[in-house]
């Protein structure tokens, strides 16, 4: 919202020496942020005259149209400029800078020789000004509206300080000068005169019979105010002054009509429609579409109503989109001369529900959705009779009224919970000032306030406590530490993330954190099927690339490799930790239960429940060498086995025991990624990614990636150690022969079983695979240890041959001899 | 056996250490005169043999003349081994300043360093650490706030709907429906903070992306007051961005809290918005079933993306999230 200062002054009795930074403070301090302060004229020094334009001659030998323009600028001579706009004719009146100008930008006015001939200033546009975006053309005025030779920065009011105020959702009312200029008083402490209190005064005379207003739905809207005006001449123009006013708030100006009804809805903050009366059939009515129909709004969009739509209708159709656009069939035109002014009061939600519905945003529409003044219904529209008449012919007919205004309920307040809120001490007498100062009616014996008709969003206590404290200054809060609990800490399974985290960085894998998005294609690229494929769609996406939920962190990882590769990364390791969002469970229709109490037990699981659980990963990419080359020579390249390692240390870091077995496991290659299990879940993989993807997304041979599922990992149980033997051990190498489709794992296992409780750890120290004939050997260290005794030899033999005998009875394991 | 033989041997042998000149002449010397043929120990072994009161004026003779002869070999060799290791140590110099530079550098990333930072400030002060899903119900990150549908508030965060639409469901747009589900599943005394990744359907540009993180806080107690809110600000803004920083409130809007105010900050000589907080809304209260005569509460919520930004001067979004190894390297894991 743009507030010129010399608007505001009209209703603010604003000292000179009050600066405009001052000001601008005042707002901020309320609750009103100032974007920018445009202090429009401060780069623009004259002379700036009005001049009209006594002859034109076309030079035609240049490749755009130039004209060479005689001008009376009201001095002695002639004045000879030449000018490249064509939208104006001898007799209009224009802005001439004449040589010593110096315009917005620095741009210096002197005379000089061009096109052949000489330029003695130029004429301006709008832009060139700098008083609006407006370059289609130069200035043009009627000599009714203007004097030859009079000074333009005066005339066109340019010297002004324009402030671009940020207005919150709660504030409607501060969507006019009428409120921004009750907030600057009221935070300078100066005198504000409410525009609104001369208007109370207006009578207008009935000179016929208007036509009816009704509205059909109380909830829709509660008072429509309809004058009807005849006798307008169509060629009357809007006065210099509130065109100046309507494009220094950043709107053009359309007609004297249009005009008016922009300007009541600046000042005042009531958005008003204006109808040619001879366009409407019968009388007028709020009321819904009630059916699918077209309907042609101002801009000259064909739009497909919805029956829920609030319109005005005359008897046949609807004329206008109510409180958001008028229709462009009973618009305004150059030929109207009755009039018939809407002022209505509409439900915000209504107008927000028409203005989202049709993806249309107007100035009414942003005005009522942030509810407008009740009152402003009869007033604003009382202010468009009075300024029409003023400035043309046009003459009252008759004020229609359906409805009346509903304003805001009278609240029962106690005082005291604003101090008590604030933290600070606040006197009753300065709570009741303060509201007086906002507009409310404050009875101090019993304590019930009556909010003023633009504050419809005074209804708590809190809301009170909020205007007491912007009006003393948020400034006056002390800064106290509450009272806090003793302790706290993170959860386990915090504390868990931040150590896998923290292990994984300080192990050479730098952290990448990707958006939560992905696509089909790169679904079925990865090979993810069934339920690991399916997630949820963003219904409103940033863009149609990534329309859905990601169900993997290993792409994500993929695409941040890439980026990285292509910025001249060789050899490097990354890892994300996030949530995937796999569709296990279908989403239900909302449930939206009453906010005025806390909602029963039931329902409030029945809401959690509705939320799909959405799994937290750990996954890591490596690619590359598994170190940096240099002096030292070369590095060996990442392989399966690492990605393995991680996944392992991860869930060591956690203290949780594994089993390892083989997995055909999208993104991975089939015979090389690992499963890890933990309780009988399957909650890691890791290997080498499959070839396929390492070829699709231009990936180093042989990258290799893990992912593990920190949620469904087990709590980590209370540690009971065992105590430490400090008896001799004894250690026993086995050489075993197996086939080699047996796995390590499961000789291992087996070995583990059948060495008995003495066994203290098990290694494998040897994989030999040209043995031949299908065969590999398999080579276990194996440590025993007694807690209370040396073992004997017989005893260690004895325990590596039982060892020995369950590998080849599980495993087909034959001992090698040397 | 006579005692002038023995005092020669030992005299012998100590001349013949200190003759030694490096630790294997030193070997050589010591088998001739204390190895096991060397006369004193040839002399040792044949006390066995000799008569008790002998056994006993010999045996203390040879057991000094051994004593003074290991004595000289142990002086002998550390003289020696000094010599030896000096030498040695300086020709087994290496150029330390090779760089050893094979293993790769790791990081977090400076959110999670960030969110890490916030975490455990507050955890100090007796905060716990609250978590949500980042697909949420509708009516928790809306409806609890009161932010009713149809109400500009709802526009002013650019939402990420999830169909089917009718389920309600969206991409939180701010970590607060955490502090709904807190207020739903436990009694005041209430102390939380909330970071979390958000959404908003806003280009990734300079200063905006449609993925960031937030940290909210709440606390519900009683007698909780905006001044408790102050001097909390006060307090983590001064732990985030050093101890000269101050910081203002500004009147301003948030349905869920009511007064509201925006929170600034005035660091490297500028006001710079850092924040939304406020005193929670009544209504809010309600609506989780906390007894609004008993508690009062406040909220405060804040970027960490901008936090970021402004505390390490770092001008464009684009670094924070590509995922530049060259980027997150030099944030080490924050300590």
């Amino acid at each position: 919202m743009r507030a010129p200062l010399s608007w505001i002054k009209d209703f603010v009795d604003i000292p000179a020496k009050v600066s405009a930074d001052e000001i601008s403070d005042g707002l901020i301090r309320v609750g009103f942020e100032v974007e920018e302060i445009i202090y429009q004229g401060a780069d623009l020094t004259g002379p700036l005259k009005f001049a009209k334009v006594l002859s034109i001659e076309e030079l035609t030998e240049h490749k755009k149209p130039i004209r060479y323009v005689g001008l009376d600028c009201g001095e002695k001579e002639t004045r000879y400029v030449i000018c490249g706009a064509t939208n104006f004719v001898v007799g209009d009146m224009v802005v001439a800078a004449l040589p010593g100008a110096v315009l917005p930008g620095d741009f210096a006015i002197s005379a000089r020789e061009t096109y052949g001939k000489t330029s003695n200033g130029m004429i301006c546009s709008a832009r060139e000004l700098g008083i609006s975006d407006e370059h289609s053309g130069i200035m043009v005025f009627s000599e009714a509206d203007v004097k030859i030779g009079a000074d333009a920065i005066e005339g066109l009011q340019i010297n002004d300080v324009i402030f671009d105020v940020a207005v919150n959702p709660d504030r409607g009312y501060a969507l006019s000068i009428r409120g921004i200029a009750r907030e600057v008083a009221a935070s300078l402490g100066l005198t504000f005169t409410d525009p609104v209190d001369a208007l109370r005064l207006l009578k207008f005379s009935e000179t016929g019979k208007g036509v009816s207003a009704k509205i059909e739905d109380k909830s829709s809207a509660s008072v429509f105010y309809l004058r009807t005006m005849s006798n307008f001449d169509p060629k009357a123009t809007t006065p210099l002054w509130m065109r100046r006013r309507i494009e220094k708030m950043g709107m053009r100006s359309i007609s004297l009509v249009v005009d008016v009804t922009n300007y009541v809805m600046l000042e005042l903050g009531q958005p008003l429609h204006a109808f040619d009366k001879s366009k409407i059939k019968g009388g007028l009515t709020v009321k819904r579409a009630g059916k699918v129909q077209k309907f042609v709004t101002l801009d000259g969009q064909e739009r497909t109503l919805d029956p829920d739509d609030l319109m005005v209708c005359d008897d046949n159709q609807p004329l206008a989109l109510a409180g958001t656009m008028g229709g462009l069939s009973s618009e305004i035109t150059q030929t109207t001369t009755e009039i018939a002014l809407e002022a209505v009061h509409f439900d915000p939600v209504c107008i927000a529900k028409n203005s989202r519905r049709h993806k249309l945003s107007s100035e009414a529409s942003r005005r009522f959705e942030r509810n407008v003044d009740p009152s402003l219904a009869e007033f604003a529209s009382a202010r468009f009779v009075q300024l029409l008449t003023e400035h043309s012919s046009a003459v009252h007919v008759a004020t229609v009224v359906a409805g009346e205004p509903i304003y805001p309920a009278v609240v029962k307040i106690d005082p005291s919970y604003i101090s008590k809120i604030l933290g600070f001490e606040v006197s009753n007498a300065d709570v009741a000032r303060i509201l007086r100062l906002v507009g409310c009616d404050v009875d101090e014996k019993s304590w019930t306030v009556d909010p003023p008709s633009w504050r419809a969003d005074l209804v708590g206590v809190a809301d009170f406590a909020e205007e007491v404290a912007r009006l003393i200054g948020y400034d006056k809060i002390p800064s106290i530490l509450p009272p806090r609990p003793l302790h706290a800490s993170l959860t386990p399974t915090q504390k868990r993330r931040r150590a896998v985290a923290t292990m994984l960085a300080s192990r050479g894998l730098a952290e990448v954190q990707t958006f939560p998005f992905t696509n089909q294609e790169t679904i079925d690229a990865m090979g993810f099927v069934g339920e690991r494929a399916s997630t949820y769609a963003i219904a409103n996406p940033m863009s149609e690339e990534f329309p859905l939920m990601r169900v993997h962190l290993v792409p994500g990882l993929i695409e941040v490799a890439q980026r990285n590769i292509s910025r001249g990364a060789k050899d490097f390791a990354i890892f994300e930790m996030g949530s995937i969002f796999r569709s296990a469970q279908k989403l239900v229709p909302a449930i939206s239960p009453d906010l005025s109490k806390r909602p029963s037990q039931k329902v409030i699981e029945e809401i959690f429940a509705s939320v799909p659980p959405q799994a937290y990963h750990v996954a890591g990419l490596l690619v590359g060498k598994v170190e940096n080359e240099n002096w030292q020579g070369k590095a060996r390249t990442y392989s399966w086995h690492d990605a393995i390692e991680y996944a392992q240390d991860i869930l060591a870091l956690c203290n949780l025991e594994w089993s390892i077995k083989r997995s055909d496991f999208a993104p991975w290659h089939p015979g090389r990624c690992a499963e890890l299990i933990v309780d009988g879940k399957a909650v890691a993989h890791a290997g080498e990614i499959h070839p396929r993807i390492i070829a699709k997304y231009g990936l180093p041979e042989r990258s290799v990636a893990f992912a593990v599922g920190l949620s469904a990992l087990p709590d980590s149980s209370l540690v009971r150690p065992t105590r430490v033997g400090t008896m001799p051990a004894a250690l026993q190498d086995v050489a075993l022969i197996v086939d080699e489709k047996v796995t390590a794992a499961e000789v291992q296992a087996a070995l583990t079983e059948g060495a008995g409780d003495l066994l203290e750890s098990i290694s494998l120290f040897d994989r030999y695979d040209k043995i031949g004939e299908g065969k590999i050997s398999l080579a276990f260290s194996l440590v025993f240890r007694a807690p209370d005794r040396t073992l004997t030899g017989e005893e260690v033999s004895a325990m590596r041959e039982a060892a020995t005998s369950v590998a080849a009875k599980k495993c087909g394991a034959v001992v090698r001899t040397a | 056996m006579r005692q002038e033989d023995v005092s020669q041997w030992v005299k012998d042998a100590q001349v013949a250490f200190d003759a030694a000149t490096d630790l294997d002449s030193l070997k050589a010397a010591r088998l001739a005169h204390a190895g096991d043929k060397a006369p004193i120990s040839l002399a040792s072994r044949t006390l066995g043999s000799l008569s008790p009161d002998k056994k006993a004026s010999f045996g203390k003779i040879i057991g000094d003349a051994k004593a003074a002869i290991a004595q000289a070999l142990s002086i002998a060799t550390e003289k020696l081994e000094a010599e030896r290791d000096k030498k040695v140590l300086l020709e087994e110099v290496v150029d330390i300043t090779l760089p050893v530079n094979r293993r790769h550098r790791g990081g977090l990333h400076p959110i999670s360093i960030i969110k890490n930072e916030v975490s455990d400030f507050f955890i100090e002060q007796g905060y716990a650490v609250a978590e949500g899903p980042e697909l949420e119900s509708g009516w928790l990150n809306f409806d609890a706030l009161n932010i009713p549908a149809d109400h500009p508030a709802r526009t002013m965060q650019d939402t990420f709907f999830v169909e089917p639409v009718e389920s309600g469901m969206v991409l939180r747009t701010h970590t607060s429906p955490v502090q709904i589900r807190t207020m739903l599943t436990q009694t005041p005394p209430i102390y939380v903070i909330c970071p979390g990744r958000t959404f908003r359907a806003d280009e990734l540009d300079a200063t905006h992306s449609p993925v960031f993180h937030q940290v909210e806080g709440l606390v519900v107690d009683k007698g909780i007051t905006m001044a408790h809110l102050k001097g909390t600000l006060d307090n983590f803004a001064r732990h985030m961005f050093g101890p000269d920083v101050t910081t203002r409130l500004r009147p301003s809007f948030f349905p869920f809290t009511e007064p509201s105010a925006e929170v600034d900050i005035f660091f490297n000589n500028r006001w710079i918005e850092w924040g939304g907080c406020g005193m929670v809304n009544p209504k809010v209260l309600q609506s989780c079933g906390i007894d609004t005569d008993l508690y009062s509460g406040f909220a405060f919520g804040m970027g960490l993306e901008r936090t970021l930004m402004v505390r390490h001067g770092i001008t464009d979004m684009h670094d924070i999230v590509e995922g530049d190894l060259r980027f997150t390297r030099q944030f080490g894991v924050g300590l």
